[in-house]
């Protein structure tokens, strides 16, 4: 089975967000980079699907030069190679330009299961997985929770809001992936000796970012203190009556 | 301006979610309604739909993405809508960038915040977990708005609307995956994103039937109930529970953790509401930080005596 998984490099997810000086991104100053989380599950996945049926699993990543990084840490983890898209301000580029970038370099590798994260933790859009199936003209099913692959189909199983939905497709498919049972597993020593040994393929690409503008981006609002109601039960009458009387919200 | 809005239901009963987007849609021109299966159309014209385009569910039974996104594609060819809304829902999400592709036309994805200004299409949008907000303009028309649910008001505007079928025309390529089985969650409750009150646990509810009084005190108030990872990881709680970075996005009016610490991961999924109530032993929880209303205390010993304050103040 051959599986591409595509990869993006993102603040971990508990970075401070500070606002950059052109006030339209972050500063990115002291902030620890990571695999999207949701492609952390897809890897996990893929690898579980080589250890089952063999194969060969290939990481995709369009980012700046730093995404190297998350593409080694995939690497250690198991995949095969790697396809490095080189591209500056990715972080909340115009998904369909994404997109279209990705699909141009999946066509030119054989593959039967292509994974991408439900979505990426800084843009997250939910968008270029399904967008990437449709420019390759692939079927899709986005917010997987659990997979099971055979050597032509796969079975899975898809969340939604009032329980799961359950598709079986023949390949090759394009899966999004959302949080699975199967927690990301630790690099090895050995793996991160072998990834600096793998493939990585590297190519200065850049993409148009279309209709879109980034015109503001702003900070949640400061706010007030915790009003602290209490120290036990006896305080849940007083706080059923600012919930009723000044919040308004029951 | 012309509108077009995805409408979702469930038996027939149209989502909350779909009412909101026909709400913001109407500010800003006529709403047309594309509904696929039978739903009660009423409520679209009391909402403010003037067309509603019915689609037969037979041809689409069982559901396909790629099919609905075909007949989409066919209703905007045919309409000519300026904005295509969808709610960021599993469904619109799903659907909606597979018409997008399909129209090569630009989506923006899970908006707070919308208006059009002189052909401009502004929106709003969480990024980084919500921990910072996008203002973006998009200079294109046609395009794809998704609106998270909860996030603006479903207001009534009665119309009388036309009601007109639309044939279903797809091929064997668009139904490629097709749903085979449909699981149904056990939790009669409403759904998480578009409840109005949440009521989550998290480590410190100690197992499974430690939910007890959070589901007693969430059926008082017709609330949803979520956990925190910590909850799901251990096995208490099923994912389509989880509230967080790698769980739901909740915008509730009102949310009461209980026994959950306020990871930031945790935050990315319900920092958006409007009031949160914390329920902590420890008085130096994060959740505190972010909470407007805190006890301090027990929470096996303060959720029953909390449901019955509630019960008293809405009977
Ligand atoms: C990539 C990534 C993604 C993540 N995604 C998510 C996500 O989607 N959602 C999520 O929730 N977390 C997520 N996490 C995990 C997150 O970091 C925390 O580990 C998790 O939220 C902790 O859950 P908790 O608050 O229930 O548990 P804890 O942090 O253990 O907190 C338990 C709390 O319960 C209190 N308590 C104990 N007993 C009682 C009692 N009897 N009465 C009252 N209070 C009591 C304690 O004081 C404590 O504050 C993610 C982490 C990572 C790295």
């Amino acid at each position: 089975m051959k599986i591409i998984v595509c990869v993006k490099h993102v603040p971990a997810t508990d970075a401070r967000i500070k606002l950059g000086a052109d006030g339209k991104s972050i500063d990115e100053t002291g902030i620890n980079f990571i695999i999207n989380p949701y492609d952390e599950f897809a890897i996990e996945e893929a690898l579980l699907i080589k250890e089952k049926l063999g194969g060969e699993i290939m990481i995709v990543t369009l980012g700046e030069s730093s995404a190297i990084e998350s593409i080694r840490k995939g690497l250690a983890m198991g995949a095969d190679k790697a396809v490095h898209l080189v591209c500056e301000n990715v972080a909340l580029a115009d998904p369909w330009a994404v997109a279209n970038r990705l699909a141009e370099e999946i066509r030119e590798h054989d593959s039967d299961l292509i994974l991408c994260g439900k979505n990426s933790a800084d843009a997250q859009n939910q968008q270029v997985g399904s967008l990437v199936a449709a420019m390759l003209e692939k079927p899709v099913v986005t917010s997987v929770v659990e997979i099971e692959a055979e050597e032509n189909t796969v079975t899975v199983w898809r969340e939604i809001e009032s329980g799961k939905e359950v598709y079986e497709l023949s390949l090759p498919a394009l899966l999004t992936v959302n949080k699975t049972e199967h927690e990301p597993r630790y690099a090895s020593l050995r793996g991160i000796m072998m990834a600096k040994k793998k493939p990585v393929e590297t190519k200065d690409v850049s993409i148009e970012n279309g209709a879109i503008v980034v015109e503001e981006m702003s900070l949640p609002k400061a706010k007030e203190p915790c009003k602290i109601v209490g120290t036990d039960a006896d305080s849940s009458g007083d706080l059923a009556n600012l919930l009723h009387n000044e919040a308004k919200v029951i | 301006m012309k509108n077009l809005v995805f409408i979702e239901h469930a038996d027939g009963k149209v989502k909350k979610a779909s009412l909101e987007i026909i709400s913001v849609a109407l500010e800003y021109g006529d709403v047309s309604a594309i509904v696929v299966g039978d739903v009660d159309s009423a409520t679209l014209s009391q909402f403010g739909a003037s067309k509603i385009i019915n689609v037969a569910q037979d041809a689409l039974e069982p559901y396909s993405s790629g099919a609905y996104a075909k007949v989409i594609v066919d209703c905007v060819n045919q309409e000519s809508p300026d904005l295509i809304f969808f709610s960021a829902s599993r469904m619109g999400m799903e659907i909606a960038p597979l018409v997008a592709a399909n129209l090569k036309i630009s989506m923006a994805s899970d908006c707070i915040g919308f208006s059009v200004d002189n052909g401009t299409v502004k929106i709003d949008r969480p990024v980084y977990s919500g921990k910072s907000f996008v203002s973006v303009a998009y200079n294109q028309m046609p395009m794809i708005v998704t609106i998270r649910p909860n996030s603006f008001e479903a207001k009534e505007n009665p119309v009388s609307a036309e009601s007109v079928n639309f044939a279903a025309n797809f091929e064997q390529n668009d139904i490629a995956s097709r749903v085979k089985e449909v699981i149904a969650s056990v939790s009669e409750r409403v759904d998480l994103t578009e409840a109005n009150i949440v009521v989550s646990g998290g480590r410190g509810v100690g197992g499974p039937e430690g939910f007890a009084p959070i589901e007693l005190l969430a059926d008082e108030m017709s609330a949803a109930v979520g956990a925190s990872r910590a909850a799901v990881d251990a096995g208490w709680r099923d994912h389509t529970d989880q509230v967080g970075q790698t769980g739901k996005t909740v915008t509730p009016q009102l949310y009461i953790a209980c026994g959950i610490s306020g990871a930031i991961q945790h935050l990315a999924g319900m920092s958006g509401t409007k009031t949160i109530v914390a329920i902590n032993k420890d008085p130096d929880a994060p959740i505190f930080k972010i909470a407007d209303y805190g006890i301090v205390g027990d929470l096996f010993e303060v959720l029953p005596i909390l449901a019955e304050e509630i019960k008293k103040i809405r009977s």
